[in-house]
């Protein structure tokens, strides 16, 4: 789960990392106040959408009076912002940030994720700040340092200090950003976050040291135990189709194209996309119906795919497991039956209870193009799905 | 032989009681030799009691000594699970399966650790998985056992029910399975692809192994590497997500392509220079296992 820069900066912020005074704000009255209230003569106004790049894309901007704050907040609040992470229709921004403006010294990164084939948490720092990370991992691989944390004992203080000594911080310096470094990794454990940046991490002209932007994502699997993190979801940057297929406890994802799948099993699920485009079509979604699909939770799927005015076709893909193919072919039926089907179905059952499975497809009346394995399952819905052009 | 279970082995269930747990152990009692292989059920509340005959324990160790059992199932839920998984660890078991599905990161990285510490020997496998079988001897997790012939294959695969989909392409052609292994979906777990290639290099019952992976981390990767330097008998592969977007997870908490890295397409170029045969199309895994035999 994603959060906004102000929310992460709320967190971190409480766990004694600095950052500039800033405020959230949802209007241009509310930006113009803000800027008031902070004092000063210099500010920033931030789009607030969970996607990176902002600044790139025309979301951040530097202002100098409270008539350029208004005109900028206007400009920003309301536009479809396009970063290289929204996509092409960009996302409407409904939130600001005003902060106060800082007098950078240095611009340095620090990030933390877990690490797979460590299986710990590892922090990575660099030299190279307010860039794209990535760039500098795939440019200058040796300009990113880290430290593997062993979860038992914590960050080790010297490390800390040594690492803010290779990214370039003064001697005087180092103690305040290991305090940061300290301050982030409490703040990655203590919320059960899966990714935590701060890009850049400033030194300031004063000698502090101030999370300038900063980036939560949490684990999904521990937010049962994060009240305060869910609390701060904002669903007006999800995706409207992944939000109803999560109250159904569908796994769903919008993609591009125009041929919907309907699976079970996550990895089977990806196979299907694949061998959709294997046979040149364009899966619109991914959506794993999970182990226990039942007849209403197969109707939902279909509604949320449906709702997709790309849809040109549907690929039905069930291995029966402990799943019965019946069970599913009842489903189907019962879900054309109740929404309004107006785009091609292909369905291929395999596994337990099959034949039957297929039986109730075929007895249902409906035009059901039936199939025996995934790559004709696919050809035969990349076919129906150019028929329908 | 096989690898990891056979008929011989003695099995606990952890979170017998529970509903995923009751019907997991019934089904997997009733296939090939599960009568005789399940054995024990743990839970703290209800020791002294039974299901179906199978004798509830308070504790794993209790079981282990009450029965010599050497092999754990956890159907724990999530919050409970790592805990569980701790607990047969601490009872040194030789190996315990977590089938349980959403468990916090933070718990398996603790977990991960305390197993390191403990220098245990234990072997974990999941958790997120669909478990392991060896067909006509022992079927652990939650696979359809129908669908498996015994035979010489070796299978191993993040996910379930494309594993599925590999194992009956095989039945198909006639070939059976020595052992299918499910490692799981999740970014931290135990075995990974290259530690169930290496016991299937040392079974003198596989001829040749289906590895099934998909987006997200290293493992694959690290897996063709060891094949290409250490691996006698013939390896297939597939990698699902070729089409899954960066940055999305796809169903699995561990198929994410994130930060560069994770990709299908990566994964497939270095399985197929480390001699691994490769295919994209999913309906082909048992047709190609059967070209290189």
């Amino acid at each position: 789960m994603k959060i906004h820069e102000y929310q992460a900066k709320e967190i971190l912020r409480a766990y004694g990392v600095k950052t500039p005074k800033g405020v959230p704000c949802f209007s241009v009255d509310e930006a113009e106040e803000a800027a008031r209230k902070l004092g000063g003569d210099v500010w920033v106004v931030k789009a607030q959408i969970h996607a990176g790049g902002r600044g790139k894309g025309g979301g951040v901007k530097v202002v100098k009076s409270f008539d350029e704050v208004r005109a900028v907040s206007s400009s920003i609040l309301g536009m479809q912002l396009v970063t290289h992470q929204t996509g092409s229709t960009g996302q409407l921004v409904k939130r600001l940030m005003v902060e106060e403006g800082a007098a950078i010294e240095k611009e340095l990164y620090v990030g933390m994720v877990v690490d797979r084939s460590t299986q710990t948490i590892c922090l990575m720092a660099s030299s190279e700040g307010g860039m794209d990370i990535e760039e500098v991992a795939a440019s200058t691989p040796e300009k990113i340092h880290k430290i593997f944390i062993d979860p038992k004992q914590g960050l080790d203080r010297i490390a800390s200090i040594q690492l803010n000594k290779k990214i370039g911080l003064p001697q005087q310096a180092l103690e305040k950003g290991a305090d940061l470094f300290e301050g982030l990794y409490q703040a990655f454990v203590d919320t059960d976050a899966s990714l935590a940046e701060i890009n850049p991490m400033i030194l300031t002209v004063d000698g502090d040291i101030l999370a300038l932007d900063a980036k939560m994502n949490f684990d999904t699997n521990a937010l049962f135990r994060q009240p305060k993190i869910l609390d701060m979801r904002d669903l007006d940057e999800e995706d409207p189709a992944e939000i109803e297929a999560s109250k159904f406890d569908l796994s769903y994802i919008s993609l591009d194209g125009d041929i919907g799948c309907l699976v079970n099993g996550a990895g089977l699920a990806m196979a299907t996309m694949d061998v959709i485009k294997l046979f040149g079509g364009e899966p619109a979604n991914f959506l794993d119906v999970g182990g226990g699909a039942t007849t209403e939770k197969v109707t939902e799927a279909f509604k949320i795919m449906l709702s997709n005015p790309k849809l040109k076709a549907i690929l039905v893909n069930i291995f029966g497991g402990i799943m019965q193919c019946d069970v599913i072919a009842t489903g189907v039926v019962e879900a054309a039956k109740q929404v309004d089907l107006t785009v091609p179905l292909v369905v291929r059952m395999k596994g337990t209870n099959e034949d039957l499975g297929k039986q109730i497809l075929r007895e249902s009346g409906l035009p059901i193009i039936s199939s025996d394995t995934m790559a004709d399952a696919a050809q035969q819905v990349v076919e129906a799905a150019r028929g329908g052009q | 032989m096989s690898i990891l279970i056979n008929k011989n082995t003695r099995v606990i269930t952890q979170g017998i009681t529970g509903k995923t747990g009751r019907f997991h152990t019934q089904t997997s009692r009733d296939y090939a030799n599960g009568r005789s292989c399940y054995v024990a059920g743990v839970n703290p509340k209800k020791a002294g009691q039974d299901f179906e005959g199978i004798p509830i324990y308070g504790t794993v160790v209790e079981a282990k000594q009450q029965t010599g059992a050497t092999v754990s199932v956890v159907y724990v839920p999530p919050v409970g699970a790592a805990a569980a998984i701790l607990e047969a660890v601490e009872a040194e078991l030789e190996l315990v399966i977590c089938i349980t599905e959403g468990i916090p990161v933070k718990d398996m990285i603790e977990l991960r650790y305390s197993m390191r510490n403990m220098n245990s020997r234990t072997l974990l496998l999941g958790p997120n998985c669909p478990g392991v079988i060896t067909p006509d001897e022992l079927k652990i997790g939650i696979m359809p056992g129908h669908i498996h012939r015994k035979g010489r294959i070796g299978v191993v695969s993040r996910s379930g029910t494309l594993t599925y989909e590999a194992v009956a392409q095989l039945t198909e052609l006639g070939l059976g399975q020595s052992t299918a292994v499910g490692i799981g979906g999740d970014p931290v777990n135990g075995l990974k692809h290259i530690d169930v290639l290496k016991l299937f290099n040392e079974d003198p019952e596989t001829d040749a192994v289906v590895m099934i992976g998909e987006i997200g981390g290293t493992d694959e990767e690290a897996a063709a590497v060891w094949v290409k330097e250490h691996m006698s008998k013939p390896v297939v592969g597939f990698i699902a997500g070729v089409t899954a977007p960066a940055g999305k997870r796809m169903g699995h908490a561990g198929a994410i392509i994130s930060g560069g890295q994770g990709t299908a397409d990566e994964k497939l170029r270095i399985m197929d220079a480390s001699g691994i045969s490769v295919t994209r199309d999913p309906s082909k895994m048992g047709s190609l296992l059967k070209s290189v035999l």
